[in-house]
């Protein structure tokens, strides 16, 4: 009973990730400029991370292999937002602006 | 299951070089070029070369990536266009592939136990290394003690190709010097404080995690080229993060020398003393009453060697294009 409920869990944890990380690919793929596409693979990613890394906790129940999937989770959260964070400053710092008017110039050029 | 991740994979990295072959932008292909030796990482996981997908992510992906970007740095951001007739190269390309394909049919199945790279040395080396070595790990076995003259001819290659590259980028064209130099402090990331601060808090964990490849290269896979390519990489994070000139302090040119050519002595020295007490070159059997003991003792030994001159070396071919900026 106990381990159908864990089963349960873990899954539903594992299927959610899946789908934070679809979204966040759609995102990065279909919205219109550099910031809102980098949001949408960041955001997303960090609520996976944690989901799918859980899910699996959870399958491997405690053993050492759990202890190092923490030691995962612990580097993924703190670099991955790091490295979007360092992405949209370079891209700021490079003169790209993140405004509405930056975007359309840069749909009709695009067009 | 593992057939599917295998095929997704690499259909994913024939995905990737294709695009690496079509980007016009040189950025581009470079972090392609970092997606696509993090895929072959995968790969070799999934063939169960944990020692290789190792080596594969810390250089392909780590390593090589930053060297790249300090390369481009120094040229075009755009790949020249080139004036050829491309159909001789699709030929070419296109008879080499069918002779490859073709090729592949003699091959055995993959894992195939009757294959006859299995039946060579392979199982003498299996049944071997408990009574021989004594380690778990029969790779670092093979290339620390029965290979060990192919490790040492690797670890020349490394030292020669770190030498070539200095060779290369450390001639100074003088009409150069006064227009492109800038303040060496301008290098690093000083606007960016969370990147900072973050890999201050990681640095000392890497460093932790390579001499943990190092010392536990009998055990678990890893080893010298591993841990070498692991703490270069930190070593390279505090770089970027801090400026190439803190770097230097931290570690200086002399000390990476040192490194790059004492590590490739250290090998040859370990072969030598087993000469001269009483064994074959890189027989590590003669270091102790226990010839057991006496292998371990020589693997431990070597592989603190390579280690020492991978890292060396890797650091120094990073000094050497993050110094050419400022010729």
């Amino acid at each position: 009973m106990m381990e159908q409920i864990v089963n349960i869990l873990s899954w539903l944890m594992l299927t959610s990730g899946g789908f934070f990380v679809l979204v966040g690919g759609i995102g990065a793929l279909r919205l219109p400029n550099f910031y809102t596409r980098m949001h949408a693979a960041s955001v997303t990613d960090t609520m996976a991370t944690f989901l799918v890394l859980g899910g699996i906790m959870l399958q491997a129940g405690l053993s050492i292999a759990t202890i190092k999937l923490v030691a995962i989770l612990g580097f993924l959260l703190l670099t991955s937002p790091t490295a979007s964070y360092a992405l949209a400053n370079a891209a700021l710092l490079s003169g790209m602006k993140p405004d509405a008017k930056a975007e359309s110039n840069s749909e009709e050029q695009a067009q | 299951m593992i057939t599917v991740f295998a095929v997704f994979l690499l259909s994913l990295l024939v995905i990737t070089s294709i695009a690496i072959v079509r980007a016009q932008n040189l950025f581009v292909a470079v972090m392609l070029m970092a997606i696509f030796s993090l895929l072959m990482a995968a790969n070799f996981f999934i063939l169960d070369a944990a020692d290789v997908a190792l080596t594969e992510a810390a250089i392909g992906a780590g390593v090589t990536t930053v060297i790249f970007l300090g390369a481009l740095s120094l040229t075009a951001e755009n790949e020249k266009k080139v004036e050829l007739s491309r159909g001789l190269a699709i030929c070419v390309v296109a008879a080499t592939a069918l002779v490859l394909i073709y090729a592949t049919f003699d091959k055995p199945k993959l894992g195939d136990p009757e294959a006859p790279v299995h039946q060579h040395v392979a199982p003498w080396y299996l049944s071997e290394t408990p009574n021989l070595v004594g380690i778990p790990n029969v790779v670092t076995a093979v290339l620390g003690s029965f290979r060990a003259y192919d490790t040492l001819g690797e670890v020349f290659v490394v030292f020669i190709a770190c030498i070539g590259v200095l060779f290369l980028l450390s001639a100074r064209n003088e009409s150069d010097q006064q227009s492109r130099r800038s303040s060496p402090d301008s290098i690093g990331l000083r606007h960016h404080l969370i990147p900072k601060v973050v890999g201050r808090l990681l640095f000392p964990f890497i460093l932790l995690f390579g001499l943990y490849v190092q010392f536990h290269g009998e055990y678990g896979p890893g080893g010298g080229f591993q841990a070498g390519a692991i703490i270069a990489t930190g070593i390279i994070l505090f770089a970027l993060l801090e400026g190439e000139k803190r770097a230097l302090a931290a570690v200086p040119h002399s000390v990476l020398m040192g490194m790059v050519a004492g590590g490739a002595m250290m090998y040859t020295l370990v072969g030598v003393t087993s000469m001269a007490m009483g064994g074959n070159f890189l027989d590590y059997s003669v270091f102790s009453s226990d010839p057991v003991f006496g292998q371990q003792l020589g693997i431990i030994l070597i592989e603190a060697g390579v280690g020492i001159t991978v890292c060396g070396a890797l650091l120094t071919i990073f000094h050497a294009f993050a110094a050419r900026e400022n010729y």
